[in-house]
């Protein structure tokens, strides 16, 4: 048992950090870049692609049996593409108001091409648990990165955290929405793309240099060779 | 046969692609049914909120009933009517501007004598932060149409500041305020141009 803890531990930190969608992995990046203008948009796509990545992971693997090496990537394509398709459907239908907010994300989910990396190189070979398990902590670590992204732009140009977070989350969640800097003027290119691009690399050398640190100090000392 | 045999061969590939399209497709056409009603009834909420943003005042009318389409500028355009006792007293319709990134649509509510009742950006993509005053979220702006009409101010003062006009434009985009305004202007023009037809005086209905 303690075997498939670790491993179900392993696939959490993979993840959530190691083998972070944005941050290791350099995937999804144009999504990434597109809605990261505020933190509450980069919370929005980030659960959205959560839900299609976990369901998308569990149902190519439950039929991995049955795909074949040789057209696996047109089924994968298809599965996610309706997959999205059908979410972006019923939550037009029946959460409308949520949509409103969501719409323009759930359309770029499909062209993420995180969810067919991980029905390729994860869902593909294991169990519908651990899949799902991937999908889940893929998913949040991607989430992760987009409101870290999102944050450190909104804060930078407009002075604000989580402004409008009510109109995803509802009006309980509207305590998020902070102003950091009153009467500030907004620095307008942290918005703009060239932002993403500037927050997104000072992010990745900052992951660089904080896992160097770390298995610097995991191992601080080099072996003493006579 | 054992399915790790049959998966490599040439047909089991067709039929595998052929299966999954199906299924696909058949879960497509099924949520597309039980959802499209749904759909539909929530999109006809909304135009009805933006319908009530730029008209003020009850109505006795369903306006999503009581329609009329007429050529405009760049096509036809949908005209939604408003009636008080039968006649009618207000139309609504959409206008295009052109901004600093391609097209801003607007809604414009007009009255039976012309004067804009409201108007509203219903969808842009001008930047955040610059352009973006255009919605009544950022800024008031867009508010200083309500109670204009032709003639007030005259014809060649509907423009902004920067041009000899009347209407601000914003510190820094003068682009995006310049193309609502130009469409503002040319909604009142087709006003003018179909009155009649518009306020159902031709004696088609009454």
């Amino acid at each position: 048992m303690s075997d498939v803890h670790a491993s179900y531990l392993r696939i959490s930190r993979e993840g959530l950090w190691d083998n972070n969608v944005v941050f290791a992995q350099m995937l999804a990046l144009c999504p990434t870049l597109a809605v990261t203008g505020s933190a509450t948009n980069g919370l929005g796509m980030g659960l959205a692609t959560t839900a299609v990545l976990v369901v998308s992971n569990m149902l190519i693997s439950a039929l991995r049996r049955f795909i074949s090496a040789e057209v696996r990537i047109p089924v994968y394509v298809v599965f996610i593409a309706t997959l999205v398709t059908l979410v972006d459907m019923s939550l037009n239908a029946w959460v409308h108001d949520l949509y409103k907010v969501l719409g323009l994300f759930i359309a770029l989910i499909v062209v993420n091409c995180a969810i067919l990396g991980r029905a390729e190189s994860f869902a593909s070979k294991n169990p519908v648990l651990p899949a799902a398990l991937d999908g889940l902590m893929m998913g949040l670590g991607f989430t992760f990165a987009l409101v870290l992204i999102g944050g450190v732009r909104e804060v930078l140009g407009s002075g604000t955290l989580f402004a409008q977070a009510h109109l995803l989350l509802g009006e309980s969640f509207a305590f998020l929405e902070t102003t950091l800097i009153a009467q500030y003027k907004g620095f307008l290119l942290m918005i703009l793309p060239p932002g993403g691009f500037l927050a997104v690399g000072f992010l990745l050398a900052g992951k660089r240099l904080l896992d160097q640190r770390l298995t610097a100090r995991a191992a601080p000392l080099l072996p003493v060779t006579a | 046969m054992n399915l790790d045999v049959l998966r490599n061969t040439l047909g089991y590939q067709g039929a595998l692609l052929a299966v999954a399209a199906l299924v696909t497709t058949m879960a497509l056409a099924l949520a597309a049914r039980a959802t499209g009603p749904d759909i539909a009834a929530a999109e006809a909420r909304d135009l009805q909120q933006s319908l009530a943003q730029v008209l003020p005042g009850r109505f006795e009318n369903d306006l999503l009933k009581d329609t009329l389409e007429l050529p405009g500028t760049d096509g036809m355009v949908k005209v939604y009517r408003a009636r008080r006792g039968g006649r009618v007293e207000a139309v609504v319709f959409q206008v295009t501007g052109y901004g600093y990134a391609g097209r801003i649509l607007c809604l414009m509510g007009v009255d039976r004598t012309g004067q804009v009742l409201g108007v509203r950006v219903i969808k842009h993509a001008e930047t955040p932060g610059l352009g973006d005053k255009i919605e009544p979220e950022k800024s008031s702006w867009i508010h200083a149409f309500v109670g204009r009409f032709l003639g007030d101010p005259a014809a060649d003062k509907w423009a902004v500041k920067k041009d000899g006009g009347v209407f601000d434009q914003f510190a820094g985009a003068t682009i995006t305020p310049r193309g609502v305004v130009r469409a503002v202007k040319g909604g009142l023009e087709f006003f003018m141009r179909e009155k009649s037809r518009l306020l159902d005086e031709t004696g088609e209905r009454s």
